[in-house]
């Protein structure tokens, strides 16, 4: 009993520092990318709170949550409260599967560096995506407002388009690490990362990820010059914020994904593996970053073609030349 | 998933006791910002502020109109390839031990969802230019 409740302790401390990393490296990646963005467009970014801008990220929270939450006339207000709550925690808690390192020993006890390690990590990190549409959707129907309708059937569309082609572009990951879990498929990677052998699924995944994560250059959801804000124009103070972090935190796990899934997760030679966890997300989120100060918006046709007609075939074609090798090889 | 065995409730087993308890601190977290919000927030309701936004226009007409055809479209193809790529992997985990019947098997069944994503994209299905200049006519 006494060591269930040490445990118990250590496993609330890990916890909170985990959700507290996610959400302060959330945080700051909106100062990162305010800052970035403004270099890529030749201005100076925030450089008013704190040195270079730093405490940014903290004047931002202290107004979203000292503003009026206001809801609009004719609001289904059940759902127009529940959406962001939705949009966040189905983005943190998509975080939860992604390891961090290898076990460690406390106490005697094998304390494994990832929140849970279920064996359809995978699909839950599927479910979690697709839950999220619901937030989108519903956020937009229940404002009583054109633009966030508008916003929200675009953004319903386009995430479960392109939920089709994040899910068809892991099949072969799975068919390689003979896992759905996090855990067994960085375990996979000892020897090589996978991308080296599947850079085509690498590339499908990433486009549709960043469709799901539904930023420039498939932010048609919305499209500030013509859907003001999209799904989240009705939307003030931290309901707002949680949309917007839940954005950020997307990012983030988007990184951590993609480093579990093709770059070798936490493996890296010298560093600690929490630390190459953080460098491989950095860089993905560095990288989106630059891809929304470069690329221009889609239209919406192109961008249901790129998915329906380009990636799903793709895709599904990948899934077929992998089973036929990996056959061929064993 | 692994069976409810005996690590189940242990703290030290990295399962769904885990998920479930860091599931309850992301829902604090979430509640508390709203809770703070909620009461250090400004509150002074007017007409004005909580009127639809319309670039400032007053609104007309009731917010849930229709919407175009293709959407509904998009939704049931979703629902037909999601179910069977659902299917894809399934064997994707076991692809080793089916061998070649299994990918014989499976192969064809992608070769079928190929066809048939290629007849939806010949009838128009996938279309949205064509869609707009009906609704135009």
């Amino acid at each position: 009993m006494l060591l269930w409740v040490a445990g118990f302790i250590i496993l609330l401390v890990k916890l909170t520092i985990v959700l507290g990393v996610v959400l302060f490296l959330a945080g700051y990646l909106v100062w990162v990318e305010r800052k970035f963005l403004a270099r890529l467009q030749i201005r100076l970014g925030p450089n008013r709170a704190g040195p270079y801008g730093l405490l940014q990220p903290l004047a931002d929270i202290v107004k979203m949550i000292t503003k009026e939450d206001t809801v609009p006339d004719g609001a289904d207000r059940a759902f127009f409260l529940l959406a962001p709550a939705v949009v966040a925690s189905t983005a943190i808690l998509m975080f939860s599967v992604v390891p961090f390192g290898n076990d460690i020993t406390l106490l005697g006890q094998r304390v494994p560096l990832v929140v849970t390690d279920l064996n359809i990590g995978l699909l839950f990190v599927l479910a979690l995506s697709s839950l999220s549409v619901y937030g989108v959707a519903l956020g937009g129907w229940a404002s009583n407002s054109k633009y966030g309708l508008l916003g929200g059937i675009r953004g319903a569309a386009q995430m479960i388009s392109y939920e089709l082609s994040l899910g068809l572009s892991l099949i072969p990951i799975v068919m390689m690490a003979h896992s759905f879990s996090m855990v067994e498929i960085v375990e996979a990677q000892k020897s090589y990362p996978f991308i080296l052998f599947q850079p085509v699924a690498f590339l499908i995944f990433v486009v549709s990820a960043m469709a799901e994560s539904k930023r420039i250059p498939f932010d048609l959801p919305e499209a500030e010059n013509e859907l003001v804000a999209g799904y989240h124009t009705e939307y003030s103070g931290m309901r707002f914020g949680l949309f917007f972090l839940g954005e950020y935190v997307h990012i983030m796990v988007f990184g951590g994904i993609l480093a579990v899934l093709f770059l070798g997760g936490w493996r890296g030679p010298f560093l600690p593996p929490v630390v190459w966890l953080l460098i491989k997300i950095f860089l993905v989120a560095l990288f989106m970053i630059w891809v929304r100060g470069t690329l221009p918006r889609l239209r919406y046709d192109q961008l249901m073609d790129l998915g329906w007609k380009v990636l799903i075939p793709l895709a599904l074609i990948n899934i077929l030349v992998t089973g036929a090798v990996g056959l061929i090889v064993h | 998933m692994q069976p409810a065995a005996a690590g189940a409730m242990s703290p030290f087993h990295a399962g769904v006791f885990s998920l479930v308890v860091f599931t309850v601190l992301v829902m604090l977290f979430i509640a508390s910002q709203l809770f703070l919000a909620a009461w250090l927030g400004e509150k002074k309701k007017s007409p004005e502020k909580s009127r639809p936004y319309e670039c400032g226009i007053i609104p007309t007409g009731s917010a849930s109109f229709r919407y175009p055809v293709p959407f509904y479209l998009v939704a049931i193809f979703f629902l037909i390839f999601d179910v069977e790529g659902a299917f894809i992997l399934t064997w994707a985990v076991v692809y080793r031990e089916v061998g070649l019947a299994g990918y014989a098997q499976m192969s064809f069944f992608i070769l079928l969802l190929l066809a048939g994503l290629f007849y939806i994209w010949k009838q128009g299905g996938l279309d949205w230019k064509e869609a707009y200049n009906r609704a135009d006519s």
